[in-house]
C-alpha cells in the first residue's frame, strides 16, 4: 500500500517533550515530539483504560500514561515493563519543518 | 561417650566460642549453657544504637531461642551459678549440681560503681546491659528528665549520644583533661567535644565528683569544687572490673582477672576461660576483637587442635552517628617519635599520625576516617613507610601516583589486611567466600561475619564486593529514586543544593543519569527540587510536570478536567457563586460538586474548554484553586467569634490570610490547612498537614496532621499569642517542609523521618532561622505565586489545547 501524506501542522505547534491530537474518523491520534525532536505517533488511548497518552511525559521514545502510569514505546506501540498490550503507531515526519502524517490506516471506508 | 562441656556466661565470648566449637565439631559436647541475664546472647556493641532508637532490640540477638535448639544447647538462662566443685567436677546453681568434663567460665567482667556517697541511690544505673538500656530509655521518656553521665570515654559518650537524642538534658562529667583520653589524643578530643557539644550535651572535663545527693532517688550530682547537677538519672560509665568471683572463690589462679595461658586455659586443665574476665600475660580486655580471637583459639583447644592466642594492635571507632573518629595503636608523645598532622579546621578533620624509626606507631583521625584500616593495616605489619612519608597522611588513594577513587584504596588493600576489625575478617577471606558464591553483603555477612558486629565496615565489604566482581557487583544504594540513577531522592537533593546544579540537564550529566531525558519518576521531583532550591536561577519545565499541574485542571478518567475556583478560606459571594452556575451550563458541565476542602469542583469540563471557563471564571474575580498541585491546596476555616457563641477568635480572617500568604507555593506533595474557632474544632484542623486552633489566649499551632491514607492527628509546633506570630511560624514550617523533604512525602511523613524536634529547633526555638525560612519563602513566592489561569486563559493556549488537525475521511490526493 502506498502511503497518503497528509500535512496536519508545524513541527513547533508541538512542545518538546510534548504531544498534540489530531482528529479522525477511527478517534484521536496522538503526535509526539521528543527532546531530540523526532516525530512519532500513536492512538491516543492507552491499552490499558484508553487513556489519552497525549497527556503524558515524554521521556526518551516513550510516554507514560497519566492516568495509571503505563509506559508505551513510540517505536513498537507496546506496553513496557510487566504491562501487556499495545497501540497502533503511524508513520510521521518532518519536512521543511511541516509534519507529515501517513494517513493510509486512518481515512476508514469512505476513503478514496 | 560424648563429654559434658558447660559454660558460664551467655554472652559474646562464649556466643562465639560456641559458634566456632559447632563449626568444628558438632557433636563433641554436652553443651549446658548458664545465663543470669533471662535471655540469651545478644549484640552488645550494638546496645548504643538501641538506646538511641536508631536499631530495636529484635535487630542486635545474635542467637535466639532457635539456635540453640538447633544446636542441642541446654539453656539455664536466669539461673545464677553459686559455686563450682573441682574435686567432684560439678557447677552448683539453685537448680542443684551440673557435673562437668570441661567448664569454661565466661563471667565477663561488672561494670565499676565509684563508691561514693550516694551511689546505691535508685536512679544510679551503669551502662553495661539491655536493663540498663531499658532503664535510660523509660527515664527518657520523662519530659524536660536530666541526665548526669560519669565517664566520657567510649561507652560514657555513646550513653549521653544516645540520652541526647532521646530529648534528655545530659551533661557528661570526666575527670580527666579530654575525651576518650585513652583513644584520642587533646586535638581529637577537641573536636569530639565541640561536635557532642553542638548537640546540645554539656561537657564537664577535668572534674571529680564527689558525691550523689537525694532524699530516696537520685536528685544530682555535687562536685568537689561544690557544683551542683540536678539529674533524674545518673549513668556511671567509669570502666569495667572483670568479673572473678567464682573463679576465686573456687581457687583458680587469678590477678586482676582469671590467669590463662595461650590455650584459654585456667591453672586447672579442665577450666577454661574466655572474655572480659580473663587476664592474659598480665592484660585484660574490653574491645571485642581480641576476644572473638580468643574464642577461636579456645574452640580449637576444646576439639585438641594446635591454637594460640597472641595479642594483637586493636583499633577504636566511636559508634555514634555523626561522629566520626577512628583510633590505633600508640599515639602519645615521645622524644623518639615523629608526627605528621592534617588539619582542615573548616571541615572539622583532624589526621595525626606518629612514627617511630620510619615504621607507624600510631593514627588517630576525626572527621575523616576513610583510610583508617589502611593506616591500621601498617601498625600491625610493622610496615616501613620512608618511601611514601611524603603523601602518607592523604592515604592509599595518593600512594603511587593513582586517581583518588575511594575504590582504589581498597583494591590497594593486600590481602591480608584487615577490614572487620570485630570479627578478624581480612580482605583475602572475603575475596575467598565471593569466589565461592557470596556475591551480597548478606551472603558474605551469612560466611564469613564480616561487618555483622558493629557494621561500621559495611561500607569497605561493599567495595571489596565491587572490585572483585567488576561490574556484577551493583553497589546497593538504599531506595534509588528510579531507574535512571543509583541515587537517593536524598543524595540527589543533596547534591543540587552542594554542587549547585540549576538546571535539570546539569542533573543529568553531573550526577551520571543513566537515561537521556529521565522519566515520569524523576523529573516531577526534579522540576520541584530545582524550583525549590533555585527559585531565581531555574525556569520551570511544564513538561516535566504530571498533567494536573501542566494544565492547572484534574484530569479524570474519561480524559476531560474538573475545575476548582479558589475561594479564600472557603468563603464566597452571590456573585461567585452565579459566576460558577453560569459557567457550569455554558459549558455543559455534567457534575457540580462541594469538596471536603469548602470549596466548589465542576468536573467534566473537556480539554480544549479549559481556557475559556478559566476565563469567565477570572472575569468573576476567581483564581485556579489549584486542586491539582503538589502544592498549598485549601485553607478551611469555620466562621469563627463573628458568628459563633463559641468562637474565640477571627478564626476565618486568619484563614484568608494564611491563604493569601501561602497560595501558588509549590510544594513536595499536596499541603492542606484549617483555621478553627475554638477547640471544638469544626474545621478539623486537627488532622491537617498544618491546623491552627483558636483559644481565648491566643493560637495553637499543630502541624504533620493526615486524614487520607493514614489517620494522625498533629502535633503541637508551637503556642503564640497573635496572628502574626501564627503566620510567620506556619510560613516557616512550609519552607522548611520545601526545602527539605523528599518530593511525594507528606508533612506527616517528612516529620516523622527528621523529627518534630528538629523541625522546631528551625522554626521555632531560633529566631533568626525562623526569620531567614520566612525570606527565602518570600523570594520564592516573588516569582511563582501567580494565578496560572489569568496566564493561561488566551487564544493561544486555546489553540495549544485543541487538536493540532481534524482529518476528513477524504484523502488529500
Amino acid at each position: 500500500m502506498t502511503a497518503t501524506w497528509i500535512e496536519i501542522g508545524a513541527l513547533k505547534d508541538i512542545p518538546v517533550r510534548g504531544a498534540r491530537v489530531v482528529k479522525t474518523a477511527q478517534g484521536c491520534v496522538a503526535v509526539f515530539r521528543t527532546g531530540d525532536d523526532e516525530v512519532f505517533a500513536l492512538d491516543d488511548a492507552c491499552p490499558h483504560k484508553q487513556g489519552p497518552l497525549s497527556q503524558g511525559i515524554v521521556h526518551g521514545r516513550k510516554v507514560t500514561c497519566p492516568l495509571h502510569n503505563w509506559v508505551i514505546s513510540f517505536e513498537s506501540g507496546e506496553a513496557q515493563g510487566a504491562d501487556e498490550g499495545s497501540v497502533n503507531t503511524y508513520d510521521v515526519r518532518v519536512e521543511d519543518g511541516r509534519l507529515l502524517l501517513d494517513a493510509t490506516n486512518l481515512m476508514g471506508r469512505s476513503a478514496a | 561417650m560424648t563429654q559434658n562441656l558447660v559454660v558460664i556466661g551467655a554472652g559474646m565470648a562464649s556466643g562465639r566460642a560456641l559458634e566456632e566449637l559447632f563449626k568444628r565439631s558438632p557433636d563433641a559436647y554436652n553443651v549446658t549453657l548458664f545465663g543470669a541475664e533471662p535471655r540469651g546472647n545478644y549484640n552488645r556493641i550494638m546496645l548504643s544504637p538501641v538506646l538511641s532508637g536508631e536499631k530495636t532490640y529484635e535487630e542486635i540477638v545474635t542467637h535466639d531461642a532457635d539456635w540453640y535448639a538447633e544446636n542441642g544447647v541446654t539453656t539455664r538462662f536466669s539461673e545464677a551459678v553459686t559455686g563450682i566443685d573441682r574435686e567432684r567436677k560439678v557447677v552448683i546453681s539453685s537448680g542443684g549440681e551440673t557435673p562437668y568434663d570441661k567448664l569454661i567460665i565466661a563471667t565477663g567482667s561488672n561494670p565499676f560503681i565509684i563508691p561514693m556517697p550516694g551511689h546505691d541511690l535508685p536512679g544510679v544505673i551503669s551502662y553495661r546491659d539491655l536493663d540498663d538500656t531499658n532503664a535510660m530509655i523509660e527515664a527518657a521518656g520523662k519530659p524536660g528528665a536530666k541526665a548526669v553521665v560519669i565517664g566520657g570515654g567510649l561507652l560514657g559518650l555513646e550513653a549521653a549520644a544516645g540520652l541526647a537524642l532521646r530529648g534528655m538534658d545530659v551533661t557528661v562529667v570526666h575527670l580527666m583533661g579530654h575525651l576518650m583520653e585513652r583513644q584520642l589524643d587533646e586535638a581529637a578530643g577537641y573536636l569530639l567535644r565541640k561536635e557532642l557539644v553542638g548537640r546540645g550535651i554539656k561537657v564537664l572535663c577535668s572534674s571529680n565528683s564527689k558525691e550523689i545527693y537525694g532524699d530516696g532517688k537520685v536528685e544530682g550530682l555535687r562536685l568537689d569544687n561544690g557544683t551542683e547537677l540536678p539529674c533524674d538519672l545518673l549513668v556511671m560509665a567509669v570502666g569495667i572490673r572483670p568479673n572473678i568471683a567464682l573463679a576465686k572463690e573456687a581457687g583458680l589462679a587469678v590477678g586482676r582477672g582469671i590467669h590463662i595461658d595461650d590455650q584459654c586455659i585456667t591453672s586447672d586443665e579442665s577450666i577454661l576461660s574466655v572474655g572480659e574476665c580473663v587476664e592474659h600475660n598480665g592484660a585484660v580486655f574490653g574491645l571485642v576483637a581480641p576476644i572473638f580471637d580468643m574464642a577461636k583459639v579456645l574452640a580449637a583447644t576444646l576439639v585438641d587442635e594446635a591454637a594460640a592466642y597472641t595479642p594483637k594492635e586493636v583499633a577504636t571507632k566511636l559508634k555514634v552517628t555523626g561522629c566520626d573518629l577512628f583510633s590505633a595503636g600508640d599515639f602519645a608523645d615521645g622524644d623518639d617519635r615523629e608526627d605528621i598532622v592534617f588539619r582542615d579546621p573548616s571541615r572539622g578533620v583532624y589526621k595525626r599520625l606518629v612514627l617511630k624509626d620510619d615504621k607507624l606507631l600510631g593514627a588517630v583521625m576525626y572527621g575523616d576516617t576513610a583510610d583508617g584500616n589502611w593506616f591500621f593495616q601498617m601498625i600491625q605489619d610493622g610496615t616501613d613507610v620512608s618511601e611514601m612519608r611524603d603523601t602518607l597522611i592523604f592515604g592509599p588513594a595518593f600512594q603511587g601516583g593513582s586517581p583518588v577513587d575511594p575504590m582504589a584504596a581498597v583494591a590497594a588493600l593486600p590481602d591480608d589486611a584487615e577490614i572487620c576489625g570485630c570479627n578478624g575478617v581480612s580482605k583475602g577471606d572475603i575475596i575467598a567466600a565471593i569466589l565461592d558464591g557470596a556475591t551480597d553483603l548478606g551472603a558474605v555477612r551469612a560466611v564469613t561475619k564480616a561487618s555483622g558486629s558493629c557494621g561500621t565496615c559495611t561500607g569497605l565489604v561493599e567495595q571489596v564486593l565491587s572490585t572483585t566482581l567488576g561490574d556484577d557487583f551493583v553497589m546497593p544504594a538504599a531506595q534509588p529514586m528510579c531507574g535512571c540513577t543509583d541515587m537517593t531522592h536524598e543524595d540527589v537533593r543533596r547534591m543540587i543544593k552542594s554542587k549547585k546544579l540549576t538546571t535539570m540537564p546539569a542533573v543529568f550529566q553531573e550526577l551520571g543519569w543513566k537515561t537521556s531525558c529521565g522519566c515520569h519518576v524523576c523529573r516531577p521531583a526534579l522540576n520541584f527540587y530545582l524550583l525549590a532550591d533555585w527559585p531565581v536561577e531555574y525556569q520551570d519545565d511544564p513538561q516535566s510536570r504530571f498533567i494536573n499541574e501542566r494544565k492547572h485542571a484534574n484530569i479524570q478518567k474519561d480524559g476531560t478536567y474538573s475545575v476548582v475556583p479558589r475561594m479564600w478560606g472557603g468563603m464566597t459571594t452571590p456573585n461567585e457563586l452565579r459566576a460558577i452556575a453560569d459557567a457550569a451550563e455554558k459549558y455543559n458541565v455534567p457534575t457540580v460538586h462541594v469538596t471536603g476542602g469548602q470549596r466548589i469542583d465542576l468536573l467534566g469540563v473537556k480539554g480544549e474548554d479549559l481556557p475559556k471557563i478559566w476565563a469567565d471564571l477570572n472575569a468573576a474575580g476567581m483564581v485556579s484553586g489549584h486542586a491539582y498541585a503538589k502544592g498549598l491546596r485549601t485553607v478551611k476555616t469555620c466562621v469563627g467569634k463573628d458568628h459563633c457563641r463559641f468562637g474565640t477568635q477571627d478564626s476565618t480572617g486568619l484563614g484568608i490570610q494564611l491563604e493569601k500568604h501561602l497560595w501558588g507555593s509549590w510544594t513536595p506533595h499536596k499541603v492542606k490547612l484549617a483555621v478553627s474557632g475554638c477547640p471544638r474544632n469544626c474545621a478539623e484542623a486537627t488532622c491537617k498537614d498544618i491546623g491552627v486552633v483558636c483559644v481565648d489566649s491566643g493560637y495553637q499551632v499543630g502541624v504533620a496532621g493526615a486524614a487520607g491514607m493514614d489517620v494522625k492527628e498533629t502535633e503541637r509546633l508551637v503556642d503564640v499569642a497573635t496572628e502574626e506570630e501564627v503566620i510567620e511560624h506556619v510560613t516557616a514550617f512550609m519552607q522548611l517542609y520545601r526545602e527539605n523533604a523528599k518530593y511525594l512525602d507528606r508533612p506527616y511523613k517528612w516529620v516523622a523521618k527528621v523529627g518534630l524536634d528538629w523541625v522546631k529547633e528551625r522554626v521555632v526555638d531560633d529566631a533568626e532561622s525562623r526569620k531567614a525560612l520566612c525570606e527565602r519563602f518570600a523570594l520564592s513566592q516573588s516569582i511563582y505565586q501567580k494565578d496560572p489561569w489569568a496566564e493561561l486563559a488566551t487564544p493561544e493556549t486555546e489553540k495549544a489545547y485543541s487538536p493540532i488537525a481534524t482529518l476528513n475521511l477524504e484523502a488529500a490526493e
